[in-house]
């Protein structure tokens, strides 16, 4: 027979058991009202009419590929511009920097990985905009680029403190290995250290960018807020809109019920699914079965 | 003649340990010479200092002076690159890079940028051979280095290090982790090996020490205690820890 606990700990389990399923609960309802408030757009809307070009729901038009675009084209200039950057910092300061400069760029990124989006989307406008505006000589500052700026200085900081951990975390012997054999600081870094801690980098590449795929508020300020199909080669030079942005700043004035409530919607599940892909990507490479040769070096 | 020059050469640890104190001891070349001594007294250390391969470890102050073949190993203008190169070392436990058999061998020729096929191919199988390793591994060379026994391995990396083709060995208790029957191929190899190398070897039992020295130095507790030609330490030591110790009374 199973030997019943002390009355406080029972108390305590069954603590931990309610809020563990309430949250579940919770996250299941906020499902269930996005589905059913986005759902309807599908019949109110054909599919052929929203997967048009041409946002504005004032006049019936609810094409939402100029948004998908611009949200991925601008999350995609963020991952250029994140992954060497934060890979390139994560190296550094785990293979590269003293002891007493990793002292303090340590803390340094941890307290950027927490900055609010919306002081970086402030510090874009006062600074990343006008000067990208003078420095390439643009119309306006306000572009799919200064999104990605920014988006990078978002996921920058997660990509370094997790790499950098990974880096860390490779043992110093396969260091000390590959130097015996005559390979220089540098060749290590490539050959060993790097390959060696390649699930962790690849799961800080996937926070950091999973991070800035949801982000709304730095995006919304400095874009543009233009929800115009960015096809030409200059996209990346003009201002475009994300799916975040729409979301955030048409929500407010649309009519509860509406068609274009309910596209809102449909926008926020179609966001939700991308980062249910991304966040089961992570998972996958996190938990996956390591093989043999790999269960055997760690 | 020596190749290796230690003289004066003291060594703290940042936890204050004195892993060595005032070394003076030459090597001579083409020779196997034999450090030994019960656990701590410094022989690893010795061999990662004349390798300058204490760099990540917590050493704090290092004195004296090591010179390899008329290099000086802490002079911060050497070129560490080629003092590897020059000086070749097996750790103690064995560590296989996070790559497949022959990339493990052909990594240290690759960075020093030889790309020929054939060349690597033909130092992939020789050096498997020198190392008593190449039967066991001839068919699945393209598999991870470190999926070998822990014996293996420890061959592995003797190859990876005979494939530099280096002026000295340093192999630190290289068949700690084999049978008896590798154990006597290993030393068999090593007695054809010292006529290209010079070989310093730290045992892993005085019985292999005798067995294997034309030069022997007793360590203990990072001091250097006596040094002698030949089987000279074994049959007639000088040193009454030194005679405790060969005669297997501790360590
Ligand atoms: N990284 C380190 N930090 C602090 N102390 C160390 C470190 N490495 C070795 N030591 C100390 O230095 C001394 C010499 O150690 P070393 O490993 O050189 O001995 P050894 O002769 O190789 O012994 P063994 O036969 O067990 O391999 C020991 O007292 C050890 O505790
Ligand atoms: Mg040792």
């Amino acid at each position: 027979m199973k030997e019943q606990a002390p009355l406080p700990e029972r108390i305590i389990t069954r603590g931990i058991q309610a809020a563990g399923y309430s949250s579940i609960l919770f996250v299941l309802l906020i499902l269930y009202f996005l589905i059913s408030e986005g759902a309807p757009a599908v019949f109110e809307v054909p599919l052929k009419d929203l997967l048009t070009v041409r946002w504005y729901p004032i006049e019936a038009y609810f094409g939402i590929l100029p948004l998908l675009l611009g949200s991925l084209i601008v999350t995609l200039g963020a991952a250029l511009i994140a992954i060497p950057a934060g890979v390139g910092t994560a190296v550094f300061i785990s293979e590269v920097a003293p002891g007493w400069m990793k002292e303090i760029l340590k803390p340094l990124v941890e307290v950027l990985a927490g900055f609010p989006s919306v002081m970086l989307g402030f510090l874009g406008i006062l600074i990343v905009s006008p000067g990208l505006r003078q420095a390439l000589r643009l119309p306006t500052g306000l572009t799919a680029l200064t999104g990605s700026l920014l988006l990078a200085g978002i996921a920058i900081p997660t990509i370094v403190s997790i790499a950098e951990d990974a880096l860390n975390n490779v043992p110093r012997a396969y260091r000390e290995a590959s130097w015996a054999v005559g390979a220089t600081r540098w060749q290590t870094i490539w050959g060993v250290t790097l390959p060696a801690a390649r699930s962790g980098v690849l799961m800080a590449v996937i926070l950091g960018v999973g991070r800035s795929i949801g982000e709304t508020m730095a995006v919304m300020m400095v874009t543009g807020n233009a929800p115009v199909m960015p096809l030409k080669w200059n996209a990346l030079f003009s201002p475009i809109r994300t799916m975040t942005a729409t979301i955030a700043s048409e929500m407010g004035e649309v009519a509860t019920g509406s068609t274009h409530y309910h596209v809102l919607f449909l926008i926020g599940i179609i966001l939700f699914l991308i980062s249910l892909a991304v966040n089961i990507t992570a998972t996958m490479i996190v938990f996956r079965r390591p093989k043999r040769s790999e269960r055997i070096l760690s | 003649m020596d190749i290796i020059l230690i003289t004066g050469f003291s060594l703290s640890y940042a936890d204050g340990t004195e892993g060595l104190k005032n070394i003076t001891l030459g090597i001579p070349a083409n020779q196997i010479t034999v450090m030994l001594g019960p656990a701590g007294g410094g022989k690893s250390t010795l061999m990662r200092a004349i390798n300058r391969l204490n760099d990540l470890a917590d050493v704090i102050s290092m004195t004296g002076s090591i010179i390899v073949d008329g290099l000086d190993v802490n002079d911060p203008k050497t070129n560490l690159v080629e003092l590897r190169r020059k000086v070749g070392m097996v750790f103690a436990r064995p560590v296989p890079l996070p790559l497949s058999i022959r990339q493990n061998i052909t990594y240290g020729l690759e960075v020093a940028g030889i790309t020929d096929k054939n060349r690597l191919e033909a130092v992939v199988e020789q050096t498997l051979k020198d190392a008593v390793l190449w039967d066991e591994v001839k068919d699945r060379l393209d598999s991870p280095g470190v999926a070998l026994s822990g014996g293996q391995q420890q061959r592995l990396c003797l190859a990876r290090t005979l494939a530099l083709d280096p002026r000295v060995i340093l192999l630190d208790e290289p068949t700690s982790g084999l049978d008896p029957i590798s154990t006597a191929k290993i030393e068999d190899s090593l007695q054809l090996l010292k006529k290209r190398y010079t070989i310093v070897l730290a045992p892993h039992s005085v019985q292999q020490a005798s067995r294997t020295a034309d030069f022997a130095a007793f360590f203990l507790q990072g001091e250097l205690i006596e040094t002698a030609r030949g089987k000279d330490l074994f049959t007639m030591p000088k040193d009454k820890r030194t005679q405790d110790y060969v005669e297997g009374r501790f360590g």
